[in-house]
């Protein structure tokens, strides 16, 4: 099934609901559709589809376009420096790129503003029934290397959609946020996640947390996924204005991306008593969400006296009724319950393919997340680090967590990444990159190795210290835990 | 005369507007019906009305199964006529509501 069939039901059934809105900018799903069509009517056989640029209404367009005439569709990261950007379009070719850039010149590209797209005739016809071919082939964040180009098909994006959302089930005035960009995965399932729902889509391109809550205030806002320093930074702007958010509408958050401070997610379930907190979990691999901690999650987890129930709100919750996790430890047995291993998914919605180096999946279909983690006895998911992070020392294997779970406790601590650091005698050893708040008096090393040693072991005790303004990040609000390892080798060096 | 149906495969009713696509089948020949008529892969030029005893309706989004779940259809545009299997009407699939997670 094609992906282009969600736009089409939408237009069909609801054609003059607002579809986007971009700035002054509103499309309804019949205007949205008919620019589709035109968009498609300008792509040439073989050529993909491409689209680099900050978030507008040409995103939706584009993929939607994509779809309709069966080419896959290649978001770009516009925040890329000239030379990674120039590699990821080489790939990329032959394609028709929709860019207001000027500076994007290649091989086998041709290079469109979306304004001169607009013009041209819309193609009439259905869109091809392969639901095995690539809809969407997106870059992956490369955080750990070269990025790598996964492939989304239409089967596995209609799968989740069929799965998770119940079609025109928002009201008419609902409205969600986007401000994850049109490269993310989660740009990519809000928009087909809104257009099956029928819930308005309304897009901050470049976030801050004053223009959310402006933003968010004037557009009536219902809805809206946040990585963790979105969120993170809109509870620091509230608590600096000192009053309450005067957002009315706002009914539910999601959040995903990366690693949840529980401070974070307990001081904004405070600010907004009435919201109903969503935490999904997901992967590009994986076509967006596959676990998802909800609502009701989240009110038992916060006012339980039950430990086992409390610290779910650090979960991410159960799979979808759609979805099979399992825990594996490193011989590939299966885990009990509570018994840390590497996480593999199943289920329709699971790629697992990269381009080049083919399916990732096993002979069962399941698909290696490379997280880290384990469940619970009622199958709530807690992740626990990438199993590339692991910091192995004299072949014991520690988390990062475990550490910076202990150190960010300290009241004086903002932030901190616990990384490996090479160590002559154990080969590896805990190299600690800490984040302090200014006003406070801060910790020396010295005591936040003596808190490491008392709750946990001593072969967990950093032997590096490093006090910094603030950890790397990327734009959705990733650690970049191979920056800190490098720094940290330097350092130490 | 039964068709024999494949995923994706998109299939109108003779007697209303509705529109379905098969999400999954079984191998053998099903007599698909709307509002009592066979479907088919065709859009009639003009639809003769529904039969009262299949007009249970077509809602756009919802998913139609067997009672064992052998097959499922999309309702991908609503009608007045009902899926049935033969004279057995066809049941709405019911999925647990799933808070949005994007």
């Amino acid at each position: 099934m094609n992906i282009f069939l969600i736009l089409q039901m939408a237009a069909d059934a609801m054609p003059d609901r607002v579809a986007v809105v971009s700035g002054d900018e509103r499309l309804t799903y019949a205007a949205l559709l008919e620019r589709a069509r035109t968009v498609a009517g300008a792509l040439k056989q073989d050529q993909k589809l491409g689209f680099l640029g900050e978030s507008n209404a040409m995103a939706p367009v584009a993929l939607f376009a994509a779809a309709l005439t069966g080419a896959p569709y290649v978001p770009l990261n516009y925040r890329l420096a000239e030379e990674p950007l120039n590699a990821l379009l080489k790939r990329t070719a032959p394609a028709l790129i929709i860019t207001d850039r000027t500076d994007v010149a290649q091989d086998g590209l041709v290079v469109s503003a979306s304004s001169s797209l607009l013009g041209g005739k819309p193609i009439d016809s259905d869109a091809p029934d392969d639901a095995t071919s690539p809809a969407i082939e997106l870059f992956t964040s490369g955080t750990t290397g070269e990025p790598k180009s996964a492939i989304l098909r239409h089967d596995n994006l209609m799968s989740y959609i069929l799965g998770t959302v119940e079609f025109m089930s928002a009201e008419e005035d609902e409205a969600t946020l986007i401000s994850v960009p049109p490269y993310h995965i989660a740009g990519i399932s809000a928009v087909l996640s809104s257009v099956y729902a029928g819930r308005r889509m309304v897009q901050l391109p470049n976030f801050s947390a004053e223009a959310w809550l402006g933003l968010a205030a004037t557009e009536g806002v219902t809805n809206a996924f946040l990585v963790p320093t979105m969120l993170q930074r809109i509870v620091e702007q509230i608590e600096k204005s000192g009053a309450a958010p005067q957002l009315p509408k706002l009914r539910a958050l999601a959040y995903g991306g990366g690693k949840m401070p529980l401070q974070v997610i307990e001081a904004a379930m405070d600010m907004f008593p009435d919201v109903a907190f969503t935490n999904a979990y997901g992967l590009t691999e994986t076509s967006s969400t596959i676990c998802l901690l909800d609502p009701d999650d989240h009110r038992q987890a916060r006012s339980s006296e039950n430990p086992e129930v409390r610290r779910r709100l650090g979960s991410v919750g159960r799979p979808l009724p759609t979805i099979e996790i399992q825990i594996r430890d490193e011989d590939g047995r299966a885990c009990g319950a509570d018994e840390a291993g590497l996480v593999f998914v199943r289920g329709d919605q699971v790629s697992g393919e990269y381009k080049g180096a083919g399916s990732q999946l096993d002979g069962d279909g399941w698909f290696p997340t490379k997280d880290r983690g384990f469940l619970d006895t009622e199958g709530f998911l807690f992740l626990d680090g990438r199993a590339d992070d692991v910091i192995v020392r004299g072949g014991e294997n520690i988390s990062p967590g475990e550490i910076e779970d202990v150190v960010i406790a300290h009241p004086s601590v903002k932030d901190v990444a616990a990384v490996a650091v090479p160590d002559t005698e154990w080969g590896e050893a805990v190299g600690l990159a800490v984040v302090v708040d200014p006003e406070t008096t801060p910790p020396g090393a010295e005591e936040l190795c003596e808190i490491v040693r008392k709750s946990l072991r001593s072969s967990r005790v950093p032997t590096l210290v490093h006090f910094c303004d603030a950890l790397p990040y990327n734009e959705t609000g990733k650690l970049l835990r191979r920056v800190i390892r490098d720094d940290l080798a330097r350092l130490g060096s | 005369m039964a068709l024999t149906l494949k995923a994706g495969m998109k299939l109108n009713s003779a007697v209303c507007a509705g529109q379905i696509m098969v999400l999954r089948a079984p191998k053998e020949p099903l007599d698909l019906r709307c509002g009592g008529a066979e479907m088919s892969t065709e859009e009639a030029a003009e639809k003769s009305g529904v039969d009262k005893d299949f007009a249970h309706g077509l809602l756009v989004g919802k998913r139609y199964v067997d009672e064992e779940e052998t097959m499922e259809f999309l309702c991908t545009r609503g009608g007045e006529g009902g899926l049935s299997l033969g004279s057995t009407p066809l049941g709405v699939k019911q999925a647990k509501a799933l808070p949005s997670s994007d």
